[in-house]
């Protein structure tokens, strides 16, 4: 299956040796020839010292999801070397710093040895640049052996030494030894190699965090609040890079605000306030801040103030795999916080719509005066996904919700026919009127609490008048359901009673699968849920297939519960696709599970 | 505590201020704490202060945590908007609303067990980040609504109703502020509205993080004669560190004769002044070494020091800090804060 354009390259290397941006420029150098690749970043908890890897997956045909059975491994880490050669299929290749003897005990793949250390060691004199250009001694010998284009990877180079060009020079002589070297010892380039194509043209290189910080600000926030948790870390400090870029005045005045909270309790009680007094608001965590956040979440439900939550979820429970990702916090934020709560959730599948949705979900927290979350992870948050460039309707008017002024306020009870109370539902969409802080002399001021109100916002111990109000949120969740994404529904067969539900990062490996199988003559339907609460056609779906795969990344099939109590989907239908290890799911894996289920001679004989 | 709703009739001749306003539009609904309770006289303070200041009342923002204290804001300015958030949680709440609009003022209410236990690392927070407010301590030294356990304010061995002695050492909200970075520090006592008044309105003058910790006794369940936060015993011990204060409005002159050495003119951000007249050897209420000293001099006597315990006219506030736009961000169109699609275009490219 593996071969030109259609190969899984693999970097073992320590953390903290510079690799990671070496690594970066070979994916990037493929994508620069219009290649499509997915890069996955495997690393530790660490900042020096542990093992590290970095898998590019290359396809021409366009297939971004992580893929198993490596055909060319990069080992620069001896405490890794027998798990690493163990990965490397047969046939494969394995390239090593040969500068010390060494014995790889395999027959059944290529070993491409390469004294690298000993050529720094000629070259330069400074320990630093010995080990530093090490990385770089690799990208020259793989440009000969995959055959990259050495323009389009001098054009990453540069890229990424901007301000720092004088090491330019000495990156591209390092580049150059480990072409010479591949040149002259070995036959290049190996039958797996890279050339010019089509699929990643017109494409862009980005994480999910950079999109979500982003969307964050064309959604128009200008308050966040954070707190430094892995992976959502570089979320808000995109906001920051792109705001100071984007939203200062002339006068060099900012036009947001941003600060890094001593803990989750804070960050999101400062984003909630910031809702509160109008501003669009937003924080960004992981799962032990989700569990930190739930009783501010549960204010903010209750009081309905409107504030955006980015979760990129990683592995749980407790702190868990801060490094590794997964769809682990479904229900903990379905239902954040105690009492009777329930949450809007947006399921990006790629950091195009960790932008769009990051940005709606602005629009949505205005208009239904609820916490949205968005529920990212460390694969779409953390790892360059090549995906459709980000696109933005500039007639689109985005609107701020049913935030009254002193006008509307004063002409509100002529309007509307009553009078106007905070709490009121007076549409029949069971979004009440708010206003903020400041609008108006003697109208229009209440008091926000988390005690329950009636619907003038004055507390109340009355259960009958506290029933009312939380049924009417419940009712709010029903318009919720009717604004909120639509699913992406995938008929291949229309007779076919057999699907699969998938959601977020899996999508890739679930789109592949489904192709896959449908050449493999098993067709079956598909549905992406991109949101919570569920539409119409989320039922639907379900009532018409009677074996339903629901595909998620965590262990007790927590959409699949959702899907259950939710939608009322009977529980016998929903199948459970179970894969929690952390890693970014195969396509294989889900085909796998199909089959197994679907036709168990079929994945026999595929084993 | 009372059930009875208030009525909203008034006199026609109550004085008004120059926003044509009575008293009256400045309370709000009937207090629901028990007769008595200091934190009510606390209440009232804040009604005077904004009254006499012509502030106009919906350009307040009043905040506040849980507890006996946090229900506070119910009974004052109805014509402001209030949050009664989340246990120990105001600070936060406060520093994003302020980040939201700058131009409110915000009068956060918090008690000693709102922010001396659950919410001291707020506290402290909302300290570091100088964020422009007021923040008033409602300190009775006991968890009221829960009946009457230990805060952490407590004196050691101050008894409990029962008798109990309180075997921890007490939090003190002044010194930690002080050495936090609050550019304005002081203390009070429900009991003396002729200190607590212009402290008030001094506070709510003050750009950057004005702090006032006021004794307010518990007097159902810590105001017994032995309890160091008790009515009587706070008048007994009860050091001020000033004898008289004075807020002086930005659009009024000073025109009586101070005496020499004997006062001192703090000069606050909108252009008015707390002068200050010493008694005995007091401290420069600009040093805020000596106001620790005097602070922990005095409490080692047994004796509480009230009065402003330290002011720094200079302070900058969290906007400042964060550079932020003269014009509050919640006003800002979103024409302006929205890039669109051409400078979307250029970070694609760079994507690229």
């Amino acid at each position: 299956m593996s071969g030109i354009n259609d190969f899984v390259i693999k970097f073992a290397t320590v953390n903290g040796s510079g690799s990671a941006s070496a690594n970066t420029m070979v994916a990037k150098t493929l994508f620069r020839m219009g290649i499509p690749v997915s890069p996955k970043n495997i690393f530790p908890s660490n900042i020096q010292g542990l093992p590290t890897w970095y898998e590019v997956r290359v396809s021409e045909a366009g297939y971004v999801a992580r893929r198993d059975g490596i055909d060319f491994m990069v080992a620069m880490n001896p405490q890794t070397y027998a798990e690493d050669l163990a990965e490397v299929v047969p046939g494969g290749w394995l390239l090593y710093d040969s500068s010390m003897p060494r014995i790889w005990p395999r027959d059944d793949i290529t070993l491409l040895p390469i004294p690298i250390a000993q050529i720094c060691a000629k070259q330069w004199t400074d320990a630093r640049q010995r080990q530093l250009f090490k990385n770089m001694v690799y990208v020259g010998a793989l440009v000969e052996l995959l055959s990259m284009d050495m323009e389009a990877l001098k054009g990453v180079i540069s890229d990424q030494l901007k301000g720092k060009e004088k090491l330019m020079a000495a990156n591209l002589q390092a580049v150059e030894l480990g072409r010479t070297y591949a040149r002259e010892h070995f036959s290049c380039p190996l039958s797996i190699h890279a050339r010019p194509a089509e699929g990643a043209k017109g494409k862009i290189m980005v994480t999910g965090n950079d999109a979500g910080g982003l969307a964050a600000v064309y959604g128009g926030a200008t308050v966040c609040a954070w707190y430094p948790i892995t992976p959502s870390t570089s979320l808000p400090e995109a906001y920051e890079k792109y705001a100071r870029r984007l939203r200062v005045t002339k006068e060099g005045k900012r036009l947001f605000s941003i600060v890094q909270a001593e803990d989750e309790l804070a960050a999101i009680g400062v984003a909630i306030g910031g809702g509160w007094n109008g501003a669009r608001s937003f924080t960004a965590t992981s799962g032990p801040g989700i569990s930190l956040m739930s009783e501010f979440l549960g204010l903010a439900y209750f009081a309905e103030v409107p504030v955006v939550l980015f979760n990129i979820q990683r592995g749980g429970p407790s702190t868990g795999m801060p490094t590794r990702t997964g769809q682990p916090d479904i229900i903990s934020c379905a239902y954040a916080s105690h009492g009777d709560t329930k949450h809007v959730l947006l399921f990006p599948s790629n950091p195009t719509e960790v932008f769009s949705m990051g940005a709606e979900a602005f629009d949505l927290a205005e208009l239904l005066q609820t916490p949205i979350m968005v529920m990212s992870d460390l694969d779409i948050g953390m790892n360059d996904w090549m995906t459709d460039p980000f696109t933005w309707d500039d007639s689109t008017e985005q609107s701020r919700g049913k935030v009254l002024s002193a006008e509307q306020l004063e002409a509100f009870k002529t309007v509307k026919g009553k009078p106007w109370g905070r709490y009121l539902d007076i549409d029949g969409d069971a979004i009440p009127y708010r206003t903020l802080p400041g609008t108006h002399p003697s109208m229009g001021s209440f008091f926000t609490r988390g005690t329950s109100h009636d619907e003038y916002a004055r507390y109340t111990e009355d259960g009958r008048i506290h029933q009312r109000v939380i049924d009417r949120i419940r009712r709010k969740f029903d318009t919720a359901a009717t604004v909120v994404p639509k699913p992406e529904i995938d008929i291949r067969d229309k007779g076919c009673k057999t699907a699969i539900i998938y959601f977020g990062a899996t999508r890739p490996a679930a789109l592949e699968a489904l192709d896959e199988l449908e050449r493999a003559g098993v067709r079956i339907n598909a549905m992406r849920l991109k949101a919570f609460p569920f539409s119409e056609d989320v039922k639907a779906f379900c009532d018409a297939h009677d074996h339903i795969f629901v595909l998620e990344q965590n262990r007790d099939a927590q959409m699949r519960s959702l899907l259950i109590t939710e939608a009322d989907i009977p529980a016998t239908k929903l199948i459970p696709m179970l894969s929690y290890d952390g890693m970014p799911t195969t396509a294989a894996f889900v085909r796998k599970a199909v089959l197994a289920h679907l036709h168990p001679e079929k994945a026999a004989a595929a084993e | 505590m009372s059930y009875i709703a208030k009525p909203s009739a008034h006199h026609p001749a109550l004085p008004r201020n120059a926003l044509g306003l009575t008293r009256r539009d400045y309370e709000g609904s009937m207090s629901t704490l028990c007769a008595g309770c200091g934190h009510d006289s606390i209440t009232a303070a804040i009604i005077e202060a904004c009254y006499e200041m012509d502030l106009p009342a919906h350009r307040i923002a009043k905040i506040s945590g849980i507890g006996c204290s946090s229900k506070a804001p119910t009974y004052f300015l109805s014509r402001s908007h209030g949050f009664n958030s989340v246990h120990g949680r105001m600070p936060s709440v406060t520093t994003g609303a302020n980040m939201a609009n700058r131009d409110l003022v915000y009068i956060g209410v918090s008690g000693d067990g709102d922010t001396a236990s659950i919410g001291l690392g707020q506290f402290c927070h909302a300290v570091r980040r100088k964020l422009n407010m007021t923040y008033i301590v409602m300190n009775n030294g006991c968890y009221g609504l829960t009946k009457g356990q230990f805060s952490a304010t407590n004196d050691k061995n101050s008894p409990s109703k029962k008798g109990e002695a309180n075997p921890f050492d007490a939090i003190d909200l002044c010194q930690m502020a002080i050495q936090l970075g609050a550019g304005f520090v002081a203390r009070s006592f429900s009991g003396d509205k002729r200190q607590l008044l212009p402290l008030i309105q001094a506070a709510i003058s003050y750009k950057g993080f004005a702090f006032i910790d006021v004794i307010s006794p518990c007097v159902t369940f810590n105001n017994h004669p032995a309890s160091t936060k008790s009515y009587e015993y706070v008048r007994m011990h009860n050091m001020a560190s000033e004898n008289k204060l004075d807020y002086v409005e930005p659009k009024e002159e000073i025109t009586t004769d101070y005496d020499e050495g004997t006062s001192t003119s703090v000069e606050l951000h909108d252009g008015s002044h707390l002068m200050l007249f010493k008694v005995g050897e007091g401290h420069d209420p600009r040093d805020s070494d000596a106001a620790i000293h005097t602070i922990r001099t005095n409490a080692a006597k047994g004796t509480i020091v009230t009065g402003l315990l330290y002011v720094n006219e200079n302070q900058q506030d969290l906007h400042d800090v964060l550079g932020t736009d003269e014009r509050p961000l919640n006003g800002i169109a979103m024409s302006e804060l929205c890039p669109g699609s051409k400078a979307l275009e250029a970070i694609n490219a760079r994507l690229r």
